[in-house]
């Protein structure tokens, strides 16, 4: 285990019933650190993050947080641990300063000792205070949350999906407010369904039913595609989708925003594509060989 | 302890944050007490009687009036037909028949044993009896007149006689309002105590507030207690609501200390929350409490011992009562209330109820978990 290392998980599992929602789960997330789990919704991020926040057990597998076992230390966990749940649960019938004030002195101390925090934060939704929570919008539910979750300096913050259901603005707003909190040595775990949020943290562990994928730096996972990566335009992309698909040369077509990745056997762009493509009466084809991204890598990894 | 503070804080401001709640807390009492103590009453009147007279004399009118005359009885029906008066009965139009036989009045003068036939309605068994009992009542006077009536022509000599006279300790009117009061101030306090301690903690649940909660230092202990004192306070508010109401409009007589009354129903309160937190932390949600909770709280009530006495009820009943913190409040109540009873005369009760409450609330804090 690295000196560095804040959690440390060995082994971990957790099913529920006949489900195997966490399979023998290790990794290590080092101090101050950005950590991402990246994967689809019913991955297991929710319940690996219940663990680590010390809401359940697993069932194997041995995990400390801060030099604490979860098993015992919980008492002491509890109190460096900022949580902010996937669904929003602060009490919307108090007001945003209620409901900071309730944190703080929960976690027995003062809104202004630790004001200095949360300010970049906190200062967007300052001028509603009296305003009750539920009746905030949605980006700014956001912002109320995170403040509380760091009301207290916890040394660790865990966000379970806390860009899920906001606009596009607040979330690269939400993720620069991330950034602002280094200077404070805040290890952060975050969790998302968003590939392109990945690229923002400083390392991240591919998750999908439950294991562990890979862990890397995301420049590195998505060097880790093995294959050559083409892009290819036209206008038609559901007719392009059907006709790549059809082609016996090709191994995958994903759709990737406005194109189709695609990858070929014999890892070459053959001629043959070209001719192809121009029987099946697409027109305006390009193909461009392209760097593959996240969830690239994540799609390779899970065939 | 600041942390007990901050979190019984909150919970009052989450309270009267809700405009209905922090009204409907303190008008729903009000309410309950001026509709159910004059309703709820046990006192039987306006038996509705159908009267089969085939007899027609002086004698049988006499009875007749003597029946009309009385507060309890009202003659809704007049008829020869045995089958007409049969039909009434199965039809509920009327409680009671009352057939006279023809030759009631001569048989009475020539100094006959007679016989009236009585046909009662039961479907409510207790009032079938009571009106039976009325109606018995009013026979015998008559048979008091006509044994009178007989003596008087023959000699002066009074006949010895036993005649029961009666006094009704603690209530002497028998005035059905000051034995209900009390019981009523009971279930007002179960009704806060339960339903909204109940809620408040499944509304956490919910909506997920519990989740961010048990991620906090906050002990299991100081939690629950938070979640129980501003409903104690609430439910004792209500009981000197109650208390004063009583006074004012139904001028309820105090006979024993009001303070020993409050601290027994803190003591209650303190129980029917633990109850309540315990149960809460079966249910995920609302709908689902509030199914388990409206069961016991029927189970709780009816077996109290405010209709009927709990000394009346099968053996294994009055086992289960034991654990019914109702009962003992409901004694309480009327105890201290109506008969001045001292902390000494209801120790017994005040020992269960503190028996149960401890036990309550340590279920409800084993109970919860801070774990999801």
């Amino acid at each position: 285990m690295p000196a560095d290392c804040l959690i440390s998980a060995r082994h971990v599992s957790k099913s529920f019933g006949a489900i195997n929602a966490l399979n023998d789960l290790s990794f290590n997330v080092r101090e101050g650190e950005i950590f991402g789990f990246i994967g689809p919704d019913g991955a297991g991020k929710t319940t690996l993050f219940r663990i680590i926040t010390t809401l359940l057990l697993p069932d194997e597998g041995e995990m400390t947080i801060m030099g604490l076992d979860i098993r015992n230390g919980f008492r002491e966990l509890r109190k460096n641990i900022g949580y902010m749940p996937g669904r929003f649960s602060l009490y919307l019938d108090l007001s945003v300063g209620e409901n900071l004030n309730f944190y703080a002195t929960v976690f027995g101390t003062t809104v202004r000792e630790n004001y200095e925090l949360i300010r970049d934060i906190y200062s967007h939704i300052e001028p509603f205070e009296k305003r009750l929570a539920g009746k905030l919008s949605g980006g700014m539910k956001q912002k109320l949350a995170l403040s509380c979750a760091l009301i207290h300096k916890p040394a660790l913050l865990v966000l379970d999906e806390p860009t899920t259901g906001v606009d596009a603005a607040s979330r690269s707003e939400f993720w620069e407010m991330l950034k602002k909190l280094r200077p404070y040595n805040i290890t952060i775990i975050v969790s998302t369904p968003y590939m392109d949020e990945a690229m923002k943290c400083d390392r991240v562990a591919l998750i999908q039913e439950g294991k562990i994928l890979s862990i890397d730096e995301p420049e590195k996972i998505r060097d880790g595609f093995s294959r050559k990566l083409f892009s290819i335009r036209a206008s038609d992309k559901y007719k392009l989708i059907v006709a790549l698909r059809a082609f016996p040369g090709t191994v995958t077509a994903y759709p990737f925003g406005d194109s189709v990745h695609v990858t070929f056997k014999g890892d070459g762009l053959e001629n043959s594509v070209y001719e192809y493509l121009s029987q099946t009466g697409l027109k305006d084809v390009i193909i461009q060989e392209t760097r593959a991204g996240i969830e690239d890598r994540f799609l390779e990894l899970m065939e | 302890m600041r942390t007990i503070f901050y979190l019984i804080r909150k919970e009052f401001l989450q309270i009267f944050r809700d405009k209905f709640i922090g009204r409907a807390i303190f008008a729903i009492p009000v309410l309950q007490m001026l509709i159910l103590v004059p309703a709820v009453t046990f006192e039987i009147r306006n038996v509705e009687l159908c009267i089969l007279d085939r007899d027609l004399t002086t004698e049988s009118r006499k009875l007749v009036n003597q029946l009309v005359g009385s507060t309890f009885f009202k003659v809704i029906f007049t008829t020869f037909s045995e089958e007409k008066a049969n039909d009434l009965l199965s039809r509920d139009q009327c409680d009671l028949i009352l057939q006279i036989p023809s030759g009631f009045g001569n048989d009475i003068s020539k100094g006959n044993q007679v016989k009236v036939f009585v046909a009662a309605n039961a479907i409510n068994a207790s009032n079938a009896q009571l009106s039976w009992a009325y109606l018995n009542g009013v026979i015998g006077d008559y048979n008091m007149d006509i044994i009178t009536e007989k003596i008087d022509n023959q000699s002066f000599v009074p006949i010895p006689q036993v005649q029961v006279t009666n006094r009704y300790w603690y209530n002497e009117m028998l005035n059905y309002k000051y034995y209900m009061l009390p019981g009523i101030l009971g279930i007002l306090v179960l009704a806060i105590g339960f339903l909204l301690a109940g809620l408040n903690l499944v509304k956490e649940k919910e909506s997920g507030t519990i989740e961010q909660m048990n991620v906090t230092p906050v002990k299991k202990y100081h939690f629950i207690i938070a979640k129980m004192v501003p409903f104690l306070v609430i439910g004792l508010v209500d009981l000197a609501l109650g208390l004063i109401l009583g006074k004012l409009v139904f001028n309820i007589p105090f006979e024993g200390n009001i303070a020993l009354l409050f601290f027994c129903s803190a003591i209650f309160l303190v129980a029917v929350l633990g109850f309540a937190l315990f149960l809460s932390t079966f249910s995920g949600t609302q709908q689902q409490f509030m199914f388990t909770a409206f069961f016991f709280m029927i189970i709780f009530i009816l077996m109290s011992g405010i209709f009927t006495p709990v000394e009346s009820m099968p053996e294994w009943a009055q086992k289960i009562d034991l654990i019914n913190p109702v009962v003992y409040v409901m004694r309480i109540n009327r105890m201290v209330l109506l008969k001045g009873s001292t902390f000494h005369d209801i120790s017994r009760e005040i020992v269960a109820l503190t028996a149960i409450a401890v036990g309550f609330t340590a279920l409800a804090i084993n109970r919860y978990r801070k774990t999801a």
